[in-house]
């Protein structure tokens, strides 16, 4: 039996530029990085010099928390650099791919499912709530949650014949290591099942693909517990390790978004520098063009001279940077075409659901909190975000507490901060909230 | 567009920090973000927003008062017309008259307000809010005609600096600036704001002939018949038609049922306000005065009045449409907008029938119910996190 579960809240936005079916494969790019910011949670200590050779599975990083804990390079190569910011905070550490392409030897944890996860990077591609983290390494987890899908502007689907293939495996590996219940949350309709989890069938706009709201739906996070979740692309990674002992960090990526001049999907490796793999991909109109490593909503910014592929590597989307639109009066606008959820645009009448070309402007000023009610219709949760946000910009962890911080994740609050009017960075926020709570309670 | 640009740029240095003119960086500010959108762009989190900002949220409720404002100015002229005797009905005349007797107050609302909030902008080193926008329309509209502009001068400057830049600016202010303003009239200057004197322009003519500028509210509340008909200015009966086309004296802004409707459907439309706390508003109001009417008594004549007749009078419909829907002031929460909308119904009417010393009382309703919004919100949102804590309780024993 498939259990159901109906998210209504929510939003999908009508970006244009969606990927088409076909893959091409990525052979010009021969730089790969892993970039630390993007496994928040602990301290990474590197582990390799440049010019040290390596394998694919070898140790880059190791967290100084607990040293087992390893970010590993996706190919095999020799490593290029390792990119020291200010304070000597490490950017990123770049590995050159030359060579056949071997694989590390786990033989030794085979057995030990959670060390071979360590060992093998598989590890800090799983996340926990609360704090949005890699999961700490001594705490068992009270359940484990899967997407199966991914809901967020232009996301590509996360099936494939090889996840297909391998996900089942990965959900029995995992299995034991909770002390409750593995969960995999798929699109309604797709008729995925599993042998080794309960599987939700899942149904809604935007966010109903994140975990967040699943969680929500399924048994939210009290205090005190904690919880694992990972995508399906993740579980069949873990799947393909422990079946086969091959470890693959090659991936498909959707190139997306208004800016992108043939949208499609491209297989890589994590980590792919972005000025090869997007050569030539990019519109060139003119003015700036922002591209972004992930979706147009949680994304992160990247440079395509200096950028790579950025966890969870499988979406870049392009978007016109618009600043330098200099829109005369855009407050008195009476444009047909301008997206807003609010209905003070004529655009509502003729617009729906029709694509809308987006920049990077936030369109209009900073102000405090002033409309009531506008966050709760896209964030399903039971939970009253405009309190919640209050509690944290007061620091106020008793109320953070009560008002329920430690069931969410930054990007819960992404659709609230897309269609707040007064344009708060309500992601910054939480994330600020959680890293504070975490500091201060632990 | 790009040679005004250009200059507006080209003189932009001198308004920065340590420019010629820094000292108005904030007035400077309000002005380009009023002429171009800004370009900012995203720094972190989402990418792409909503087109929607407070800019375009309080021009919008601007647009819907302007029914209410328009009109209210022909009707100033209308009253005027028939209480000096004066035969003539051409729209253009009456409009005109009612234009340039409200035009000092509009101003005087705007000039202080806006230059308190730019000074204060500029003391904090914010940019300019948009709230004043829409408070300095809505305050002299729901005063009497005849207000002396350096009492609303005094009014304005008082609710502005007491009742929200002490409490941080607009979003932070829990009362209703333009309600607070009426407010600070009603209790400072008691004889300018009520009565039969006030609500109709004379203009220094001389009235006709059995006129009383009684506001119909007021004729009730001060007769001594139980349900005797109310009558316009010249003591003709008032049909229900004109009773909600508003063809009768009044604070100017308020008297149109028809108007406000027109105002309301715009606010719902587009999703400004909400219709939660005007339902229930409505249907607080509606409740209230079928049972006032149920069991009139002699001792309260406003009582009397059938329910719809009641809710079309005096300044509820205004009241329910553009001050309880104010989002910073109201409830926040769902469950708690009903009971915030229903209760500022219920206590308008309450107030009009049974203190004979208010012919209104939606004000006050208002008010008073801006003053629990907050406790309505932290019992709907401490049930949440009762249900939270219950949860965790049961998984942990």
């Amino acid at each position: 039996m498939v259990n159901k579960i109906k998210i209504k809240k929510g939003l999908d936005i009508p970006l244009p530029g969606a990927a088409s079916d076909s893959v091409t494969v990525d052979s010009s790019t021969s730089l790969f990085a892993v970039v630390p910011d993007d496994f928040p949670g602990y301290t990474w200590k590197v582990g390799v010099k440049a010019g040290d050779a390596v394998r694919i599975g070898d140790p880059l990083l190791y967290a100084k928390e607990d040293e087992e804990i390893k970010l590993v390079s996706p190919v095999a190569g020799t490593v290029a650099e390792i990119r020291r910011g200010e304070r000597r905070k490490i950017e990123f550490v770049s590995v050159e791919r030359n060579g056949e392409q071997t694989q590390a030897d786990f033989s030794d944890v085979k057995d030990d499912i959670l060390k071979l996860l360590k060992r093998s990077g598989m590890f800090a591609l799983m996340r926990q709530r609360p704090f949005d983290s890699v999961p700490f390494a001594d705490a068992v987890p009270r359940d484990i949650f899967i997407t199966a899908f991914d809901t967020a502007p232009l996301a590509p689907s996360l099936m494939s014949e090889e996840v297909a293939r391998h996900y089942d495996a990965g959900i029995k590996a995992l299995a034991p290591l909770t002390s409750g219940k593995v969960y995999l949350s798929v699109p309604a309709g797709s008729g995925i099942s599993s042998q080794y989890a309960e599987v939700y069938s899942v149904e809604g706009p935007h966010p109903a693909g994140n975990t967040g709201p699943q969680i929500a739906a399924i048994s939210p996070v009290n205090k005190g517990e904690s919880v694992w979740t990972l995508d399906i692309v993740t579980a069949a990674r873990i799947g393909r390790l422990v079946t086969e002992s091959r470890i693959d960090y090659s991936t498909v990526v959707a190139l997306t978004g208004p800016d992108m001049a043939d949208p499609h999907k491209v297989k890589t490796v994590a980590g792919a520098k972005l000025s090869t793999l997007l050569a030539g991909q990019l519109v060139k109109n003119g003015g700036h063009v922002r591209v972004i490593s992930g979706n147009a909503l949680t994304g992160e910014k990247v440079s395509v001279e200096k950028g790579f592929l950025r966890y969870p590597y499988r979406q870049i989307t392009a978007i016109d940077e618009g600043d330098h639109a200099d829109e005369f009066m855009g407050w008195a606008s009476m444009a047909p075409s301008k997206y807003s959820v609010k209905r003070t645009f004529p655009g509502f009448l003729n617009n729906l659901g029709k694509p809308y070309r987006f920049d990077a402007r936030i369109k209009g000023g900073h102000r405090a909190m002033i409309m009531s009610g506008e966050y709760d219709k896209v964030f399903p949760f039971d939970i009253y975000p405009e309190y919640l946000l209050k509690a944290i910009m007061a620091k106020d962890i008793e109320k953070m507490e009560q008002l329920g911080i430690y069931e969410v994740a930054p990007e819960d609050f992404a659709l609230p901060e897309f269609v707040d009017t007064s344009k708060i960075e309500l992601q910054k926020v939480v994330r600020d909230g959680l890293d504070y709570l975490r500091k201060e309670t632990l | 567009m790009k040679g005004l640009k250009k200059k507006i740029d080209s003189i932009k240095p001198q308004f920065e920090k340590g420019g010629r003119f820094s000292k108005l960086h904030s007035v400077f500010d309000g002005f380009y973000t009023f002429l171009y959108t800004p370009n900012e762009t995203s720094r972190s989190g989402v990418h792409i927003h909503d087109s929607n900002d407070s800019k375009r949220t309080m021009i919008t409720v601007v647009i819907a008062l302007l029914p209410c404002c328009l009109f209210g100015m022909w009707n100033i002229g209308l009253q005027h017309f028939m209480a000096t005797g004066n035969p003539s009905r051409e729209f253009f005349s009456l409009f005109f008259y009612g234009f340039w007797a409200v035009l000092p107050q509009i101003l005087t609302a705007y000039i202080v307000g806006l230059g308190i909030e730019f000074i204060v902008a500029q003391i904090r080193g914010h940019e300019i809010q948009e709230g004043f926008l829409v408070s300095g329309i809505l305050i002299p509209m729901i005063c009497p005609v005849d207000t002396p502009w350096w009492m609303l001068a005094v009014a304005v400057a008082f609710a502005v600096i007491f009742a929200k830049e002490v409490f941080g600016g607009t979003g932070y202010n829990f009362l209703n600036v333009a309600l607070v303003t009426r407010a600070f009239l009603f209790f400072s200057y008691p004889s300018k704001m009520s009565g039969d004197n006030v609500f109709v322009s004379l203009g220094g003519e001389k009235a006709v002939d059995g006129y009383s500028g009684a506001t119909p509210l007021g004729q009730i509340a001060s007769s001594t018949e139980p349900g005797a008909a109310v009558t316009n200015i010249l003591g003709d009966p008032l049909s229900f038609g004109d009773i909600f086309m508003g063809y009768y004296p009044g604070s100017w802004g308020e008297t149109s049922t028809l108007c406000i409707l027109i105002g309301a459907a715009i606010l719902l439309l587009t999703g400004i306000a909400n219709w939660r706390i005007i339902v229930s508003a409505l249907c607080g109001g509606l409740l209230m005065s079928v049972v006032a009417h149920n069991w009139a008594s002699p001792l309260y004549p406003v009582s009397y009045l059938d329910p719809i007749t009641q809710i079309c009078f005096g300044g509820f419909m205004f009241a329910i449409v553009f001050m309880a829907t104010d989002p910073v002031t109201a409830c926040r929460t769902t469950i708690g907008k009903y009971i915030y909308g229903f209760l500022i119904g219920a206590i308008a009417i309450i107030i009009r029938c049974y203190n004979t010393g208010y012919p209104e009382g939606a004000m006050l309703s208002v008010l008073l119910m801006n003053c629990f919004a907050p406790l309505i919100d932290w019992c709907v949102v401490n049930s949440n996190i009762r249900r939270r804590m219950k949860r965790m309780t049961v998984k942990n024993s």
